[in-house]
């Protein structure tokens, strides 16, 4: 048998104890939804591909931000472990382990995540060879689905409740790379504000559980990199 | 509820951010030892007797190894945003750890 | 921390990471058989490149070290604006005036 610790609640509330069978394949996202069918029905928690596409599924499981159901329960509980299931942190907790994602995406887009065609649309398609540095740079940050991993893991989003966050950021820094666009001189002044990339303090945890490899410190790096350029004057 | 903190780039940041505090509390006691020199060699000699107190050399040790520390994570830090270096967290850190080591040692056995 | 503070810091770093070098340096070739007053002086007084030396490393700490420690306040603690700002810019003097007092001290001692 499984012994399992789901968060009930709210910003307050507390562990509900579970035991179900533990099976040899099984995920986390599968004791969830096996908790949720045939022993609570209250529960609440969010999912949707559930095959590691779409990030909806992310929650703390023993301590660290991931995907539940790209998570072996044998990844994270030996023999007679505990497995302990809460919601993202740094996230307004709507219920057990679905969270707030609202302020995750405002952040986004006041760090300028979004692509700026300028004021004439373009007039034929632009060739950017996937050799070029910003494209290797921009191309290393994409695949972001924005599943919340690293702002939960984040210590800077826990301290300082204006800072945008490593996701935010990191797509800045995909859109500062992206030569078709033409919002970089605003982008960059958008993310130096107090809480912007500068806040970064490189403690790499999101780098160290994005689950798509994604590196955010590095991107917020370039970032600095570019606040410091601007500063001395050069606009590029 | 807290996410697990035993990240090796969070260990890194909390020993530079205590290290950069100890500096700085330690900062203005240093000056004001080295403006005892206002009175002459007589001055400062009569701070250092102060100094030669085993729980004083031990604080002078850890503020030697709190300078090295900080100095060692903080080129860390700079690497990685100005030189777009590339973290193989595991050699950096002991790369500093070691270059730490070795001040703290030298330090030791020099002031015998 | 405002790109302004965020680039003084830095660039502070680039100063105190050449500066610290030398300093530490210098401390474990000093500690050797014990320190006196009269090895320290003599090496300082008078010493124009010393004087020079030094007074650089204290203007490049006075703003190195309250700019982190506005980082530090303000993550760890409730105080933030106006009044963390003056008082770090106090500190920030006090580095200055406290520091340049023994720079001149050991020089003219």
């Amino acid at each position: 048998m499984l012994d399992v610790d789901i968060w009930r609640g709210t910003a307050t509330g507390k562990f509900q104890p579970f035991s179900i069978p533990r099976r040899e394949h099984q995920t986390v996202l599968d004791v969830v939804t096996e908790i949720q069918r045939e022993h609570d029905a209250t529960l609440s928690y969010r999912f949707a591909c559930r095959v590691g596409m779409c990030g909806s599924c992310a929650m703390v499981v023993n301590g660290r931000p991931r995907w539940t159901c790209r998570t072996r329960v044998n990844e994270v509980v030996g023999d007679g472990g505990r497995l302990r299931l809460e919601p993202l942190r740094n996230f307004t907790v709507v219920k057990d382990l679905a969270v707030e994602m609202t302020q995750f995406f405002e952040k986004w887009q006041r760090a300028h995540g979004y692509f700026e065609p300028g004021p004439q649309p373009a007039s034929d398609f632009a060739a950017v060879p996937p050799s070029t540095p910003e494209r290797q740079a921009a191309d290393a940050g994409i695949e972001c689905i924005n599943c919340g991993v690293c702002y939960s893991a984040c210590d800077v989003v826990a301290w300082d409740k204006d800072y945008l966050g490593p996701a935010a950021l990191n797509r800045a820094w995909t859109l500062v790379n992206d030569v078709r666009d033409k919002g970089n001189a605003e982008r960059v002044k958008a993310i130096s504000y107090a809480s912007g990339c500068q806040a970064c303090h490189t403690h790499m945890s999101c780098t160290q559980f994005c689950p798509k490899a994604i590196a955010p410190t590095y991107s917020i790096a370039g970032l600095k990199r570019a606040v410091l350029r601007r500063s001395l004057g050069f606009t590029r | 509820m807290r996410a697990s903190h035993k990240q090796r780039g969070f260990v890194a940041a909390m020993i530079h951010r205590l290290a950069g505090i100890a500096l700085a509390a330690f900062l203005p006691l240093h000056f004001l030892a080295l403006a005892t020199a206002l009175n002459g060699a007589k001055g400062l000699d009569s701070f250092l007797q102060v100094t030669r107190e085993p729980l004083v050399q031990f604080a002078e040790f850890g503020i030697v190894v709190a300078l090295a520390a900080h100095l060692a994570l903080g080129l860390r830090v700079l690497a990685i945003e100005f030189f777009d270096f590339r973290e193989k967290t595991l050699n950096a850190l002991s790369a500093c750890f070691a270059a730490v080591c070795a001040v703290g040692l030298i330090f030791i056995l020099n002031s015998g | 921390m405002s790109a302004t503070l965020f680039v003084a810091q830095r660039f502070t770093a680039f100063v105190l990471a050449c500066a610290v070098a030398v300093h530490l340096g210098t401390i474990l070739y000093a500690v050797r058989g014990g320190l006196t007053a009269a090895d320290i002086l003599g090496r300082t007084h008078g010493n124009i490149a010393f004087a020079v030396f030094y007074g650089v490393f204290v203007v490049a700490v006075a703003i190195h070290a309250p700019i982190g420690l506005r980082n530090v306040l303000r993550e760890w603690t409730p105080w933030r604006g106006i009044t963390l700002d003056i008082a770090l810019g106090l500190f920030s003097i006090l580095l200055l005036v406290l520091g340049f007092r023994a720079v001149f001290a050991v020089f003219s001692a």
